[in-house]
Formats: C-alpha cells, sequence, structure tokens
C-alpha cells in the first residue's frame, strides 16, 4: 500500500463527492447538489419523461372502498370512474399529487406565509415581506376558521379528508428519484397534505379576488381633494354603464338599512384636510385586472335551440397552471372541468344536466379601520369609550439559511392589525395602526358550494349550492338543457352606507362597523330573462337603482361590448361563442379615439409624427397581434390620462390610485372643457387640444422608438408571457403571438388573461370546447407540460370528451390506471 | 484486456448500486472494481472513469433521445450551457466521471 498517493487520492475523492452534495453558489442563486442532480440514475433525467409514456399503472390502496379506473386521454385528461364519492376524491387527490405536487405545496406555503422557507429571504428581504403580509393579513386565520366549517360540515368533511388521504398516498410512495424537478432545483422535499392546506389554497383565491379595496389610497387622496372633485374622478356610476341586471330592473326596497355614524362628517368625511398622511403602501396588492367574463344563451338565441354557456375567468397566467381539467364519474353523478390542484372537486365545469361558471364579483368585502393603541405594547386599544384588551399572537417565520424572524400581530375586534409602524419598514413613515376587516376571515364553506354544483340538477339545485358561497363573492352564471338560464352575484355582502369602507375608517367605535349583510334573495340576479341572455365581466352588477352601495372598482367595457354582440347575435352555434370569446375589438377606442383625432393640432407635427398619425387614423379598433395602431393608441391615452391627472394629483405626496380610464374617457365625451384638463402648474388655461397634442408627441416618441426596435407590432409590445411560478425563464413561455388586452373581451394582457376558456353547448350530448394556456402535466420535463400553448395564443379550442364508462377500448384512451383495494 | 473488463465491470456494478444507492455509489463501484483487478494507477483512473463516463453518458443519452430533449434543452439554458443538450450529457458524464476515476485510482493505491 503506497500511504501517501492512497491517502491524497482517497481525500481528493472524499472532497468531491462533499463538493457535488453542496449548493454551489452562482451569483445570487445557487446549483443544486451536482452529484445527485445530474446522476441519470436518481437526478433530473430521471423527470425527462419518455415521449410515449402511457401512465399506465396498477395500484392498490387499502383505504379504498371498490375499485376504480382512470383512463388518460391523448391530451392526459383524466377520465376517472369512481363507485363513490370517497374513492373519486381520493384518486383525484391522488392525480393531482401525481401531476401538480411541487405547485400545490409552493401555493399553499404562500398562502400561508412560508416562502421564506423554501427560497430564503429574497433580495431585499422580499420573500421575508411577503411571508408577513399575508401572515398579518390573517391568512391562515382566515383559512382555520374555514376549515372549521367545512370540517363541521360531514359531506365536506369526507370529501376533504379522501382528498388529502390521496395526495398523500402519492406522497408517501415518493421515490428520490420521481422527486418533481422543482424540489431538486431548490434543494427540499414534500411534506405530507392536510386538509388545512385546502382551506388554505381555497383561502388563496379568496385573497387574490377580493382586491377590489383602495382604501389607504382614496384616503391619502381624500386628504388632499374636495368632495367633489374626488367624486369627479372615482364616481360610482357610469354613463355608458351596462350592468348584469339589465337597466330597467325594478328592485324591491332594501331590506335592511345601514346607519351611516352620527360621527362621519367630523371624523370620516374629511376633505381636503391634509392631516397625517396615510403613506402605508400596501404591499402585494392582487391583480385588479382578475377579472372574467361569463354568459349564457338561452335556445331563442342558438341553431339549436339549446342553451350555450361560455366562462373565461382572467387570472395570472403561470406554468404549471393554476388549472387542471378532469372528469369524475359516480353512478350517481359525471362532471367534467377545471379543477384547482390543492382542492377536491370541479370548480368550473358541467355535467349531464348543466353547465355553470364564475367571474369575480369584484365587490368591496376588505376594510380597515385605525386604531388607537395605549401605549407601543399594543395590549390596549381604545373601543366605545375604554381601553379594550387585544389578542397578541406571535408568530415566527422560518427563513432558509437564516436566522427566523418574529413577528407579533394584535388581534382586535375587526380583525388583525395588519399595517402599523413594525411592518412596512421605510414604506410607512407614520404612526398609524390598520386594523383589517376582510369578509375572508369568518367562517365559509365555499367548497359545499362546488360538491353541490358538481351534482345540480336544475335551477333550484343551482340556487341551493351557490346558497353556500360567502366569499370571493362571484357571479355564478348557469344553464341547463331544459333551456333554463340565470346569473347571481352570490357571496356574503356587507349592506354598506354609501362610501362606507371607501376610506380607512376610524377604529375607536362600534358605529364604523359592518352592519348587516344583504339577504341573498336581494343579491343581483338575472333569472329566465326574456332577452335571451345572462351575462357578467365584472362590471357594476346594477345601475343606481340598485338600493345598496356597491363599492368597488368595476370594469366597463368588457361587459358593454359583450351585451352589444349578444344583442344582435341570433342563430349562434358553439364556434360564434368561440370568435366572441376571443374577439379582440377595442371598444375604449371605438369611443374615445374620434375625440382624440379631432383635437390633435396638425399644423404642427414633424414628419415622423404624421406618419403615425396615419396608421392610428387608419386603425380599424381591432387588438390584433399585428396591428400597430392597436400599441399607438394604447399608450397615446396613457400619456393623456398623464397629462391630465398628474399635475393635480401630484399634491398627494403618497401612494395613490389613478383614476380609472373609463372615467378619463367619459368625463371628455361629456364635457371638453372638463376642469382637470388645466394643467394647475401654468400660469394659462390649457385646453382639450394641447393636452392631446402634447400627449400624442411624448407617445410618438416612444413610438418611434418601439418602431427602430421592431416591437411596434401590438403582440411585440404587449408581449405575452405564461411564466413558470418560480419565475425560471428556461421552464415559461415567453413573447406569444398573441392579440386581445385591457378591455377587450380577449382579455389576454402580458402575464394575465384567459386562464380557462370554455364554451358548452348544452345538447342532448353535450357539446364542449375548452382550453387553458398550460398543459396537464406540472412536469417541464414532459411534453404536456406546455402542449395547449400554441393553441391558446392562436385562439384554438380543445375539444372536450365526456367519456362513457364503456369506452375505454376508444382510440383516444393512451393509458389507465387502476386503483384496487 | 484487464482494462476493458475493468470499465465494464465499473459500470455494470454502478448500473446495479445506483437502483439502491444515492449517486456516491458510482464510487463505491469504481473503489470496488479497482480493488479487485489490479492494474498500474495511471490505467485504474482511467478505466473508473471511462466506466462512469459511459454509464452516465449513455444513460443520460438513451433518456434524452426518449424524451426528445424537451427537459435537456430546458436544464442546459438553466445551467447556462446555451441550451445544448449534447454539452448537459457531457457535463453530466463529466461530474460523475470525475469521482470514479478518483475512487478507482485510491483503490488502485491500496493495492500496492
Amino acid at each position: 500500500m503506497r500511504i501517501i498517493p492512497f491517502l491524497i487520492s482517497g481525500i481528493i475523492t472524499v472532497a468531491l463527492i462533499i463538493l457535488f452534495s453542496m449548493r454551489l453558489p452562482v451569483g445570487n442563486s445557487s446549483l443544486p447538489p451536482l452529484g445527485e442532480f445530474l446522476s441519470p440514475q436518481q437526478g433530473f433525467w430521471q423527470n425527462a419523461e419518455p415521449v410515449d409514456e402511457t401512465f399506465s399503472l396498477d395500484l392498490n390502496f387499502p383505504r379504498l372502498k371498490d375499485q376504480v379506473t382512470v383512463y388518460f386521454d391523448e391530451r392526459l385528461v383524466p377520465h376517472v370512474f369512481a363507485k363513490n364519492d370517497d374513492d373519486l376524491y381520493f384518486v383525484q387527490g391522488y392525480l393531482h399529487a401525481r401531476f401538480r405536487l411541487w405547485q400545490m405545496e409552493f401555493q399553499t406555503h404562500a398562502a400561508a406565509g412560508r416562502l421564506s422557507e423554501i427560497v430564503g429571504p429574497g433580495p431585499n428581504n422580499g420573500a421575508i415581506n411577503f411571508d408577513r403580509n399575508m401572515r398579518r393579513l390573517g391568512m391562515v386565520y382566515g383559512a382555520q376558521r374555514s376549515l372549521e366549517a367545512m370540517e363541521t360540515d360531514p359531506v365536506t368533511k369526507a370529501m376533504m379528508d379522501a382528498y388529502t388521504a390521496g395526495v398523500n398516498a402519492y406522497i408517501s410512495q415518493l421515490s428520490r428519484k420521481d422527486l418533481p424537478l422543482e424540489y431538486r432545483l431548490l434543494d427540499y422535499k414534500p411534506e405530507p397534505w392536510s386538509n388545512m392546506k385546502t382551506a388554505l389554497f381555497l383561502k388563496y383565491m379568496s385573497y387574490d379576488l377580493t382586491g377590489a379595496e383602495n382604501d389607504i389610497e382614496y384616503t391619502n387622496l381624500r386628504n388632499v381633494l374636495k368632495a367633489a372633485d374626488f367624486d369627479a374622478l372615482f364616481p360610482i356610476s357610469r354613463d355608458s354603464l351596462d350592468p348584469i341586471v339589465p337597466k330597467g330592473t325594478v328592485f324591491d326596497n332594501a331590506s335592511v338599512q345601514p346607519k351611516m355614524p352620527a360621527s362621519a362628517d367630523s371624523l370620516y368625511f374629511t376633505w381636503e384636510k391634509n392631516f397625517s398622511a396615510v403613506a402605508a403602501a400596501p404591499l402585494h396588492k392582487p391583480d385588479f385586472d382578475n377579472g372574467s367574463n361569463n354568459w349564457a344563451v338561452d335556445g331563442t338565441k342558438t341553431q339549436s335551440g339549446r342553451p350555450i354557456l361560455c366562462n373565461d375567468p382572467h387570472l395570472g397566467l403561470n406554468l404549471p397552471s393554476l388549472w387542471y381539467e378532469i372528469q369524475l364519474h359516480t353512478p350517481e353523478h359525471s362532471v367534467y372541468g377545471v379543477s384547482f390542484p390543492g382542492s377536491p372537486g370541479v370548480i368550473i365545469g358541467f355535467n349531464d344536466s348543466i353547465a355553470w361558471g364564475v367571474t369575480n364579483a369584484a365587490r368591496d368585502v376588505k376594510d380597515y379601520y385605525e386604531i388607537q393603541f395605549k401605549d407601543e405594547s399594543k395590549n390596549e386599544y381604545w373601543f366605545n369609550g375604554e381601553w379594550k384588551p387585544a389578542i397578541l399572537r406571535f408568530d415566527t417565520i422560518k427563513v432558509r439559511d437564516a436566522a427566523p424572524v418574529y413577528d407579533t400581530v394584535a388581534y382586535t375586534v375587526f380583525g388583525p392589525v395588519q399595517y402599523d409602524r413594525s411592518f412596512g419598514g421605510a414604506r410607512t413613515h407614520s404612526n398609524v395602526n390598520l386594523a383589517v376587516r376582510w369578509k375572508a376571515h369568518d367562517p365559509s364553506n365555499e367548497l359545499k358550494t362546488f360538491y353541490l354544483l358538481n351534482r345540480a340538477t336544475n335551477y333550484d339545485a343551482y340556487v341551493e349550492a351557490i346558497r353556500n358561497f360567502t366569499c370571493p363573492a362571484q357571479n355564478f352564471v348557469f344553464a341547463a338543457k331544459n333551456n333554463d338560464i340565470a346569473i347571481w352575484q352570490q357571496g356574503a355582502l356587507p349592506a354598506k352606507w354609501r362610501r362606507q369602507g371607501d376610506f380607512i375608517m376610524p377604529g375607536t367605535d362600534s358605529s364604523y362597523m359592518w352592519q348587516d349583510t344583504i339577504p341573498m334573495e336581494e343579491n343581483p340576479h338575472v333569472v329566465r330573462p326574456a332577452r335571451g341572455y345572462v351575462s357578467s365581466a365584472n362590471q357594476l352588477p346594477a345601475d343606481s337603482t340598485y338600493p345598496y352601495y356597491l363599492g368597488g372598482v368595476y370594469d366597463l367595457y368588457r361587459g358593454l361590448l359583450i351585451n352589444r354582440y349578444l344583442r344582435q347575435m341570433f342563430n349562434v352555434s358553439p364556434q360564434h361563442m368561440q370568435q366572441l370569446q376571443t374577439e379582440n375589438y377595442n371598444v375604449l377606442a371605438e369611443m374615445i379615439l374620434p375625440l382624440m383625432l379631432r383635437n390633435v393640432m396638425v399644423g404642427n407635427l414633424t414628419a415622423g409624427e404624421e406618419k403615425i398619425l396615419e396608421i392610428v387614423r387608419n386603425w380599424n379598433y381591432r387588438n390584433d397581434p399585428q396591428e400597430r395602431g392597436a400599441t399607438i393608441f394604447t399608450i397615446w391615452f396613457d400619456k393623456l390620462e398623464q397629462e391630465i391627472w398628474h399635475d393635480e394629483l401630484a399634491i398627494a405626496k403618497d401612494s395613490i390610485t389613478m383614476p380609472q380610464e373609463a372615467t378619463l374617457a367619459e368625463a371628455l365625451l361629456r364635457d371638453s372643457a372638463f376642469r382637470f384638463i388645466d394643467n394647475v402648474n401654468t400660469a394659462g388655461v390649457e385646453t382639450l387640444p394641447q393636452v392631446v397634442t402634447t400627449a400624442f408627441r411624448k407617445m410618438a416618441n416612444m413610438v418611434e422608438q418601439l418602431d427602430r426596435a421592431g416591437r411596434l407590432s401590438w403582440s411585440a409590445y404587449k408581449a405575452t408571457q405564461v411564466t413558470h411560478l418560480a419565475r425560471l425563464e428556461p421552464f415559461s413561455r415567453l413573447n406569444l403571438a398573441t392579440g386581445g388586452g385591457t378591455h377587450i373581451i380577449n382579455a389576454t394582457k402580458s402575464k394575465h388573461g384567459p386562464s380557462w376558456r370554455m364554451v358548452v353547448h348544452l345538447t342532448d350530448e353535450t357539446e364542449a370546447y375548452g382550453i387553458y394556456p398550460g398543459g396537464q402535466s406540472g412536469n417541464p420535463g414532459s411534453r404536456y407540460y406546455d402542449n395547449f400553448i400554441d393553441s391558446w395564443a392562436a385562439g384554438k379550442y380543445n375539444t372536450l370528451w365526456v367519456m362513457k364508462e364503456n369506452e375505454g377500448a376508444d382510440k383516444r384512451v393512451i393509458g389507465t390506471m387502476t386503483f384496487t383495494r | 484486456m484487464k482494462f476493458f473488463v475493468s470499465i465494464l465491470l465499473t459500470a455494470l456494478l454502478a448500473l446495479a448500486l445506483g437502483f439502491y444507492l444515492s449517486w456516491w455509489s458510482v464510487a463505491v463501484a469504481a473503489f470496488v472494481v479497482a480493488a479487485f483487478v489490479r492494474q498500474r494507477p495511471g490505467m485504474a483512473w482511467l478505466s473508473g472513469f471511462l466506466g462512469i463516463f459511459l454509464l452516465w453518458g449513455g444513460l443520460a443519452l438513451w433518456i434524452d433521445m426518449e424524451n426528445q430533449q424537451i427537459l435537456s434543452k430546458r436544464i442546459a439554458q438553466l445551467l447556462m450551457l446555451g441550451g445544448s443538450s449534447i454539452a448537459l450529457i457531457l457535463v453530466t458524464a463529466f461530474i460523475g466521471s470525475l469521482v470514479g476515476g478518483m475512487a478507482a485510482l485510491t483503490a488502485s493505491y491500496m493495492r500496492k
């Protein structure tokens, strides 16, 4: 034995093994441990799925009561045939985990404020701040209360238990070599699933869909504006509104009357006082664009004489997709549609009798109250004339590769104090304590709605199902094979006095608290209308004759256009409905561009500017991918908004929100001498032609640069992308050639858009089409990871196959998974 | 002859161990083979290196063909290899064989 060389080479061998077992830092990220990661037998190569994989497998689980057969079709959609509900949801949990485990866990970690545990503190402590925000908002608190409600109901309890068992059946037999890719890259392992995680997932959807509040921004504006100016900039009705409930509908009187506090004028409507600017900039507000379209037409409108129902929810565009397509079948029911990996049941879809879909109601169910604590300890706060004890909750946020972060949150009668001096750091320069009252804190059982909708056979069953739905309020569209159509805006909605909760409210007495809930029967709804269609697109649900205050921030134009088309359409087929869902017509441009063109002072334009004017003048108002006019108009209108608003609103130095585009468009159409046109910083009085021309010049400057970079076409400018949840670029799809945009029925924006398009024709044999921008597998090494994206971008649809139990030999079946005891 | 037998045995043993043990079992395989099949240190190193290189490179290449390069292109972008599947396969083979070669060398010094 040559001892020295032996020792040296032995040490080098061991050193290499250790080196390749460590996470090596590269720049500001780190490589996964290279040895295991690259090993063809254990590492990422095991995620490289053979393209001819069939997914056929025979599995045994003692928990099952009976046999379950799953047929995968050529798009990898599972058709699950079970004999009972328990087995059905067990297998759904197993399939979600098999194809989407990493995303399920990642999203529920995000919901629970546990991202730092996986990704570390993040740049500028971004991940820690995200986690603190979620926890201080009371996400875990709300999820726990909902879980209690869901587990009190034996039906949803059984559903969740079976689902959780199915997810865990997959996790517990997961070997290292089958670990989803993202776990390898981020180097961690999955933990067991629980019913609480399902509750957290559903709570995350509530969070995402109840972003229609601007309490802090509006308060900052109220502090500097006159009441009349605020009302002009943030109106609570619209001239061109076409609401969900048609104008002219007669509403009954409100059965509950919210009382405005006697002190409102002195404590709440404190216009133009400029006292203590709030300046808390809310972190991570949900995207305002979390909207959607849905509509249904009855047989009077269709070629077949049967109803057609359509839905496309607009959400963040991510890979793996939020949605997972599935057919769930038992002897009692058969339902097809999209499910949330993380929750049992089908969320949007159809069964043998009915179809349903949802859009966001966008009502304001999240309000802030300013709390007066006795001292820094936050043990007591002033409420109804006495010091009341707060409940202090201590929270530990684990942070990967760093010390844990400790946080204390005071809970009041309103809810948790989300923003205070400790949270916000440099962002908050004042000492306000803001408690949040959020509808999603209340116990609720939304899962019951989906359980019942999956099995609903008629209008009454649908109403019974949605009765359970409290938050986030949704517009549930409905159609049945017997030709009934309906839409209900459903949720538990507080009856508010005018402008209640639009600003931060005083938290010192009970008179500002939410009072009664609007009875469900008085929620806006349309049932079997004579006009033959119902629709919603996040617009105001009703006009000002509706007896309750509607608050919130609503879209205007999609609903307007959908109703215009539906009114004119007869003899429609599912193909017409697909065209409508992917329609790129820009109705905002139709209304406001002629006015802008009339007001450009053409005399002093350069040759380059004239060319741009010519393009937009000849534009067809369509946001099609190749259109340059759409880019020009969009930038021009944006610059015009800045010209008109920025001078007045600059006096508010803190976080504010700009008026909506519809506000400017309607103001200019009403009055070309709209008083905000004048720039208050100049001596003279600016006119509409002056500001329109200034905005045009600024736009032209930008457009010329875009043109030189070859990015003037609408799709190149918009650059739609579907990004991986962990922001890994090679796992994302960038620069998709697709039209649409804000205010367009095809609401495809840069990172946001129709996350599932569905058209259901309720003929005897249901004829259905659908597509989402993703693929059934969450594995970036699978051919089913992103295989729908190109068709989706092109506005194409997949035909949805409602399989029958005896069609197992059909050539569309690529593989079979059996589950036995 | 011994050289080729060593390469083959290293690859086969590493493959078998790989079904049960973690990735570092390539070191065990190369060490054991070099301990039993006597060769000069340089040759032992080379056969350990080539044995694992062929195994990891071969397996990765085969998996990659079955997968039609879907994943390797993405990972090769992530690891800044310009999206090249072949580069990724070579890096894979090299990392494994570096450990395999050194383990075989260690064993051959033990036998001397």
